[in-house]
């Protein structure tokens, strides 16, 4: 590997020699192009945390959205189970099938035309707002049952907003600690 | 002595994985790196014309560790925007850091897609970093009429992570009322880009769906 790289380093040398010999006028040799690669991913919140098991946490990671579901469907369909065997369906009317299909495709859906919100009882998952109670929404379409009265004492952590005030005009975020 | 052996354990149990947050510390590979996402919000702005685009790292910033706290230039911050309902990007918002200032690319369509990129230039703003402590944060606008920011701001995430932590760990049955954040008082490293919604090209259902992703230089 390291001989490939001064080989490598090498022949970019030469050829920078080269380029800059045989060049007539005076612009420098293109930089070689930096790639960046992948490090770590998300999208709706909570979901690499929740429903992805240790040994796959990396690899949820590196796993690009467009086959995500194929790759974690049932295993997010396995661990939502875990975390409540009396699932049926939630307050979405989603089956344990269809509400892991949804999750499994970890993308934020936003709305360029309606309210933006993860969900407020009328539009859901479009868009996050920085005072939506995602985890409670969560919480509620996990333990909450089909019309949200299951488990009560799971389906609200019973923090319902931030500890600083967000701003109303740009960059929103409240200043730090 | 007994009460650090128990937490010892506790963590143990709960190190199996069920840490749950948004996302800050997900995974091995890249929790307590520059490259750990705590958050992605998007939302319209003040200005109904525009949508917003947040994306958080480097989570659980005590006052003094946001005060040393710093972005990696070898770390590339991408926000991916799908807008034909494919899930792959047709556009992309780079944020890149270069010591001093925070440079933007995009909106605009990547020469490739999935886990590998490069710039997409040119160069559509540049913001310098608001500093810890700074009486009010440094924006910028764009060329293309994009509003950015980059710098340490308030963790906006709330959530009693230790009570659920408790009822995985079978300490607890529920969840208290009221609640305790365990988010309050940290900071996280925070870009923030406000859009016009017509460079994103969206359908005219308005759908489109977006995802953060952080990429080390190779």
């Amino acid at each position: 590997m390291k001989k490939t790289i001064i080989k490598l380093s090498l022949f970019a040398a030469v050829i920078l020699v080269t380029a800059s010999s045989c060049s007539k006028n005076d612009n420098p040799a293109p930089a070689p192009t930096v790639y960046y690669q992948g490090g770590d991913q998300m999208a709706r919140p909570a979901i690499n945390t929740v429903f992805v098991t240790t040994p796959d946490k990396d690899n949820f990671n590196a796993t690009i959205p467009s086959v995500m579901g194929a790759a974690f469907q049932s295993k997010f369909k396995t661990q939502l189970l875990a975390l409540n065997s009396a699932y049926t369906t939630n307050a979405l009317t989603l089956t344990a099938d269809q509400f892991t299909t949804l999750l499994a495709t970890d993308v934020l859906n936003v709305s360029t035309t309606k309210k933006t919100t993860f969900f407020d009882g009328t539009n859901v998952l479009t868009g996050r707002a920085l005072d939506d109670d995602v985890i409670d929404v969560e919480l509620l379409l996990i333990f909450g049952g089909p019309d949200g009265t299951a488990n009560p004492g799971l389906t609200s952590d019973h923090v319902n907003a931030n500890d600083k005030t967000f701003l109303t005009s740009f960059p929103y975020l409240a200043s730090p600690w | 002595m007994t009460k650090k052996l128990v937490a010892g354990a506790c963590a143990i149990l709960l190190g199996g994985g069920i840490l749950w947050a948004a996302d800050h510390n997900d995974a091995p590979a890249v929790k307590g790196t520059s490259e750990d996402i705590t958050d992605l919000y998007a939302f319209q702005g003040s200005n109904s014309a525009n949508l917003v685009f947040v994306a958080n790292t480097q989570g659980l910033l005590s006052p003094t560790a946001s005060a040393t706290a710093a972005f990696d230039p070898n770390t590339l911050i991408q926000i991916n925007i799908d807008n034909n309902g494919d899930n792959v990007e047709d556009l992309v918002i780079q944020a890149i850091y270069d010591g001093t200032n925070m440079k933007f690319y995009g909106p605009v369509q990547p020469s490739m897609t999935g886990l590998k990129s490069k710039l997409e230039g040119p160069v559509t703003a540049t913001v310098a970093v608001t500093p810890y402590g700074a009486a009010s944060p440094k924006t910028a606008m764009g060329t293309n009429g994009i509003q950015v920011f980059a710098g340490p701001r308030d963790d906006p995430f709330f959530f009693d992570l230790d009570q659920f932590h408790k009822i995985l760990a079978g300490t607890a049955t529920g969840f208290n009322n009221p609640g305790m954040d365990s988010f309050a008082g940290t900071n996280v490293m925070s870009v923030v880009v406000e859009v016009p919604k017509s460079l994103l090209n969206a359908p005219a259902s308005g759908a489109i769906s977006s995802w953060v992703m952080t990429k080390k230089k190779i």
